[in-house]
Order: C-alpha cells, then structure tokens, then sequence
C-alpha cells in the first residue's frame, strides 16, 4: 500500500481563508482594548489572538490574522467595549 | 491435540488462541454459538479480549473499526441478515485497509426468511474489496481463521472466513485448535504502522474529492489482485508450523476425467464421495475445490480445469434473473480461454440437503442439457 | 500596519471551509481545546466533517476519525475498549462529536447502545436544527414551523410540522450521569461544561446549540446574538443534569419575547406574514412550557 489515506495534523493551515472576504475586514483598536478575549473565544478561524504587546492601559490587546479572517463580523458584535470595527478593504 | 468440539466452539477457541484485542459481534443464528462461546470463555476469565456487546451487526463492526483504527486485532462474526445489515461498514472497512476478520456462518437471505445455509450472503460482499476464503470442513475452517490474520495484517485488507452455516457451526467432530504457542511462531503481535495516538495525530476518514478517490481505489483493487501471492506464500508457511495443507485450489479424483465438477465450502464431501460412487460404476470424474473467491484464483484453477470438456459448477447461490454466482466467475474467467461446456446447477438454497444422488443425477443431467443455469432441488 | 500571525494554538487549525461566522466550528474549537492533546476525536458525516478534513488535509490536531454517519459513537465505543486493553483508558479523552441528523436521527439507535454499554465517552451534538450540509433539510431536532427544504414553508404549509426530539429526556433514560446543554451564545459556560463532563467516569452527553448560517438565514455577525436570544426567550433552556438530578440551570433575567429571536432569522420569516400569528403563539407557549418545566425564571 503505497498512496497515505491518512491526513497529517492541521495541514489545512496551508489554505488562506483571508480570500474569502469580500467587503470589510476587523481593525482592532489597541487602545481600546481590554483584554477580555471573547474575540478570541468566539471566532470561528481560531486567528484572533493575545499579541503579546502591552497598550497604554497595561492591557495585552488582540489582534487577528488577515491570512485566514473570513470577515464574519462575530468579533466586532461581540467587543464589549466597541474596539473592533469592520472597515472596508481597499480594493 | 485433537478435540471432538462443536465446530463453532473450535473457532471461539482459535479466536482465543490468536489473541485478539477486541471482540465485538451481534447474534445470529447460526452463528450464536461462537459469540457465546467466547462471552463464555472469557467470563471463566480464559480470555482476555475485550468484549463488547452490540446493539447491531452495523454496530459490531463499527466499533471494530474504532478499535482497529486504534491498534487492536479485532474479531467479528456474523450471518445473512447481519451482514446485509453491515453492509455499509464492510465496504467502509475495506476502503479505510483495516485488518479486521470476520467469520461468516453463510445462511440463506430473507425474503422469504430462513436461517439455513446457502452461500448467497457471503456472495453479495464479493465486489466491497475483503479477501474471501471458503472452508470445507471444520479443521480447515479454523485454520483459515490464523491465516486470515496473517494475511490481513500484511495487506492491509480485511478477510472474511465462509464456512457453511449449521453444517459446520453444530457439527460435533474431531478437530485439531491451533495453540498459542504454535500460533504465535506463525503470527506477530499486530503493530499497526498507523493508528489512532496522540503521541502522532493523524486523520483517519477524510473525503476524497474526484482529484484523489480514484486512485485510491484502484490501489485497492490492485493489492487485493496482488494479494494472491501473498496468500500462497503463507499457506505454505502454515504448513511448515502446522503441519496441515491449505490451498487457493485442489483436486480430487481422476485427473485425466473429462468432465469436472467445481464447488466451495461443504458441499465438497458429498460431491467427493458422489464421485467415489461413481468411479465404481465407470464413470471418472474430477471434483474441484475452490477456497478463495476474492481474488479469483484464476490461473490455478485454469491450470485444473483449463482443459476439460465439461465443468459442471455447483452453487449454493445465484445472480437472480441470470446464473449461479461461482458460475458465472468461471464462465468470466475461462471465456476465450476454454472449450469447456460449462452448466451451473443451483443447488441447496435455504437449506435444501443435496445428496449424493443427486449429485450423481445433476452430473448426468449436466451431460445432456442445453441449458446454463439448471436448478436442483430433489 | 503592522501585520500580525497568530500562533495556531488551538487544536483546531485555520484553513478549513466552515462558512463566515459559523457556529458549529466555534464549538468544535471550544470542545477540543477544553479537552486538550490528549483526545482522540470521532466524528460523523455532516458540516464538521466536511468542512475541515478534505484528504489530504484536516484542520484537527489530535488523532481523529470518521468512519460513517451514523457511527461516530460506535468507533467511540471501540476506540475506548482498544485502550482499555492495553491499560491506556485513563489517559486519554474519547469524544465522539456529531451534528443533530447524526445523533437525533440515523445514529441514535447507536448513541443508545453505547450508553447502555457504559463506555466512558463523552458524545457532543452540535444541534444546528437541520441536515445543515446536505442542504437544510429537516432533522428530528428541527423546531416547529422552521422553514427547510423538506418541511418548506408554504401556500400550505408553515414549515416544520413536529416538535424537536428532547435528546435530553433520552440520555436521562439511559442513566447517562453527565448531561448538559450549552450554547456558543456563552462560551465560558460551554468550556465549563465540557471540563466537567471529562470528569465524570462512563458516558456524558453534551448538546450545544449553534447557530447555521446559511441555514438558518443569518446574518454571520449574528451568531453569538441569535445563540444568546435562544436562551433569553426560553426557546433552547440551558440545563445541566447530574447523575439525573438538574442541578443547574442558565436562568433568563430579562425574558424577551420569542419574535426577537425569530425576526434575525430568514428561516423563520414566513411566520411574520398575516395569519400565521396562531404560529407565533405555539412558539412562544414552547418557550413558557420551557421556561416554567425548567425553572428559568
């Protein structure tokens, strides 16, 4: 048996879901940002993550990655504090 | 050491013997006894597969097909109705290559229903990719069982056992259970190459799209084709460690006979002592035994029968509307091939007896007949 | 600006065909995260399949199956009695994870006899109320008066005629210790859940309600709303059953009313018409009968 009917671990990655989007895409307001990682909790890609970097207020903000963001919008309805707004991709 | 043991308590004991990881199998007659035998063996603590009980025969080989995937040798029997009912997991096994076994009690199909044996059941999985052997009487029926797993899991396909419900499951005779021991000189501990782990992660029972699924089958196809050699190579091997002959084909009674008579299972010891009867009476005929109906043992059987003018063909099962189910594989096989006159009789359905006697008169009528397909019920 | 790549962290990688804002690969991330490395995942035939397993690739980072559509909880089944075998039953997760055609239809004779068994596995539905992949067509867990395209809404119809199959009831019959639904509307309760459900030894059910976007006709930033609405109409009650008892409950503080919850879906549109106001009253007794049954209020 020579072809592998098996499939290796998380090797849909190499699909850029980013090209999905048509209109808009989330830009988070560092600055606003909290922290809370509902973004992060609800997002269907999985791509919304702590970045690491401090905002003024101290906090770790999030941020998304545009390589596999399908633009659902979940993100920004869900932002407690409004940091997340959909904004129009230029063409 | 030979036992005298009811021929489904001599497959419950190999199946022990073997060392399986998981049982799983749903009731049926006549295949109830070997599932209760082995419920048995290891309530007594002489067993230590898991069992699970199951709440169908589709359930029974899917969750072979989690344990398999996982690792584990694994074991089912079933029946007709049963296997009809599996259906779909029989040909998702063969498609996913898990070295499961299978013991089939052939009986006949419902509907009208009845529970005894023919071979249309087995028969209807002939095309879902699993390797199929067809055992003659009970030794050879158990001995199959430890080359099933040998082979399986070599090739990585499935292997179904046949052997003829009733006539053997509840025969009572001497039979020799192959032991531990001996077994494991003949067959490694299973290690599945890939399998269900976390230590590596892999996806078993992704879709194919039209871009990949054929290519996929036709190395199935081709393995199980190819599968042939590797069976051969391992009845020789098991004879070596068991001292007993299993083939793809064989022959019996005079080989110059022109006219020869081909079955599976069975039925082959009344066909045999039909024939003794009649060489005393002047008639010479051959009789051939096929044990393997996938892959088709073409070659060995055209270097039999290739040349005999008449082959007459008994089934226990039939391609309604068109022939009998081995005839119709000969017919296949030697078109172009043979001069043969070849006639298939379909005899024993739902457990009709077939006995010597008509044996004898199915050969004489095979002789005169215009017909292809004849069926004889007395 | 800065371009920022996230780690893929999570057991579930990117790059799958799951659709905008849909709510069944938010729950199938949240499950296999909670559950961790250490899980082997069996799955259905049906969205979650589909979407993140076209050969050669799949979007799972733990060891996962899918065999049939009806048999993710008997390869569960077999996967678990294959490691008990060999001693390894306590190191590792089972999870058999199906969608409401799976588990309320074609597997549920299945989904029984595993629990008869008693097989430590913890069987998650995701229930987004239709046959979602193969088209909307209607499950045993599709609403009264839901519009699919088996039971359309019509000149003469009103979609859906029958009530949802309460898989609850039937786990509960079954003995099963560990029952609870959930809903991606509230993922900190759901990820709760589902640590608590591993605990538990034997078999545990977790139905969790998400959203379908195509399906259901929504809007994908809507997801997470429409979820939460489902909770705080009292039309999908969030409960959690102990050894049989109900031992919590996600209570409603402000009760809205049913339409609020059916406006955002297209799915259901045709009950905003003249004459089916009959309809919008049957909908809302269901979320009474729900909300006085549970002790959501």
């Amino acid at each position: 048996m020579k072809i592998k009917i098996t499939a290796k671990p998380g090797t849909t990655s190499q699909v850029k879901t980013g090209n999905w989007r048509e209109s808009h895409y989330p830009e988070i307001d560092h600055e606003k940002c909290i922290g809370c990682s509902l973004c992060e909790q609800v997002c269907p890609e999985g791509i919304c993550f702590k970045t690491g970097e401090k905002n003024k207020a101290g906090k770790f903000f999030y941020e998304k990655d545009l390589d596999w963001c399908k633009g659902c919008g979940i993100c920004a309805e869900v932002c407690p504090v409004k940091a997340i707004t959909m904004r129009e991709e230029e063409k | 050491m030979k036992k005298i043991l009811e021929g489904s308590r001599a497959i419950a004991e190999t199946i022990r013997n073997i060392g399986v990881g998981v049982v799983s199998a749903y009731p049926i007659t006549p295949q109830t006894h070997i599932v209760e035998d082995l419920a048995k063996l290891k309530a007594d603590g002489e067993a230590d597969y898991e069992y699970v009980r199951s709440e169908s025969e589709f359930a029974a080989l899917s969750i072979l097909v989690g344990a398999s995937a996982a690792g584990a040798r694994t074991y089912t029997a079933t029946s007709s109705q049963g296997l009809l009912l599996m259906t779909e997991v029989i040909f998702n096994v063969a498609g996913m290559r898990l070295p499961i076994v299978m013991t089939d009690a052939n009986r006949a199909i419902s509907a009208p229903i009845n529970i005894w044996n023919d071979q249309q059941d087995a028969v209807t999985m002939r095309d879902a990719g699993w390797i199929m052997f067809y055992g003659e009487d009970m030794q050879e029926t158990v001995d199959l069982h430890v080359l099933a797993y040998k082979v399986a899991e070599q090739a990585l396909i499935p292997v179904m056992v046949n052997l003829d419900g009733f006539v053997l499951t509840h025969v009572v005779e001497p039979v020799e259970v192959p032991e531990s021991k001996q077994i494991k000189k003949y067959l490694p501990n299973f290690k599945a190459s890939e399998r269900l782990d976390v230590k590596n992660p892999l996806t078993f029972g992704a879709f194919a799209t039209p871009a990949h699924y054929m290519e996929i089958r036709q190395e199935l196809h081709a393995d199980l084709a190819v599968s042939k050699k590797l069976i051969a190579k391992e009845m020789v091997e098991f004879t070596k460690v068991f001292g007993r002959r299993l083939s793809l084909v064989d022959y019996y009674g005079d080989k110059n006979a022109d006219t020869v008579v081909v079955t599976m299972g069975s039925v082959l010891g009344t066909v045999k002592e039909a024939t003794d009867e009649l060489k005393k009476s002047g008639k010479k005929i051959g009789v051939v035994k096929v044990s393997i109906l996938r892959p088709f043992p073409t070659e060995e059987l055209s270097k039999l029968i290739g040349k005999k003018k008449n082959i007459l063909v008994i089934d226990k099962s039939v391609s309604l509307g068109e022939e009998g189910i081995l005839a119709g594989e000969i017919r296949r096989n030697f078109y172009g091939r043979s001069q043969a006159k070849i006639v298939g009789a379909i005899m024993g359905l739902g457990g009709r007896d077939i006995t010597k006697e008509m044996i004898k008169q199915t050969v004489k009528l095979a002789g005169k007949t215009k017909s292809q397909t004849i069926f004889v019920g007395k | 600006m800065k371009k920022y790549k996230a780690p893929l962290s999570h057991i579930l990688n990117p790059g799958h065909s799951a659709c905008a804002g849909c709510g069944m690969i938010i729950a199938a991330r949240l499950v296999t995260d909670t559950a961790g490395p250490n899980t082997i995942l069996t799955n259905a035939t049906g969205c979650s399949e589909v979407t993140t397993t076209q050969y050669p690739m799949t979007a799972f980072k733990v060891p996962w199956i899918h065999s049939l559509f009806e048999n993710p909880s008997c390869l569960a089944s077999g996967i678990y009695h294959a490691l008990k075998h060999e001693g390894k039953d306590q190191e590792v997760n089972v999870i058999a994870l199906g969608g409401d055609g799976a588990t309320f239809d074609i597997g549920l004779g299945h989904i029984s006899g595993m629990w008869e068994r008693g097989d430590n596995v913890l069987y998650v539905c995701y229930d987004n109320e239709a046959y979602e992949n193969t088209g909307y067509q209607t499950s045993g867990s599709t609403p009264l008066d839901a519009n699919t395209t088996t039971a359309p809404a019509g000149k003469k119809s009103f979609g859906n005629p029958t009530r949802k199959k309460d898989m609850v009831a039937i786990a509960l019959a079954h003995h099963v210790p560990y029952v609870a639904t959930a809903t991606v509307g509230y993922p900190a309760d759901l990820v709760a859940k589902v640590k608590k459900a591993l605990s538990v030894k034997g078999p545990k059910y977790l139905q969790l309600y998400v959203p379908c976007v195509p399906g259901w006709g929504i809007n994908p930033k809507d997801t997470i709303n429409v979820a939460k609405l489902a909770v705080q109409t009292g039309y999908y009650p969030i409960v959690e059953y102990v050894d049989g008892e109900l031992t919590n409950k996600m209570k409603i503080t402000r009760k809205k009313p049913v339409e609020e919850f059916l406006k955002l879906q297209k799915r259901f549109k045709h009950l905003f018409k003249p004459g089916a106001e009959a309809e919008l009253k049957k909908l809302q007794d269901i979320c009474e009968e729900n909300i006085k049954r549970f002790g959501l209020m």
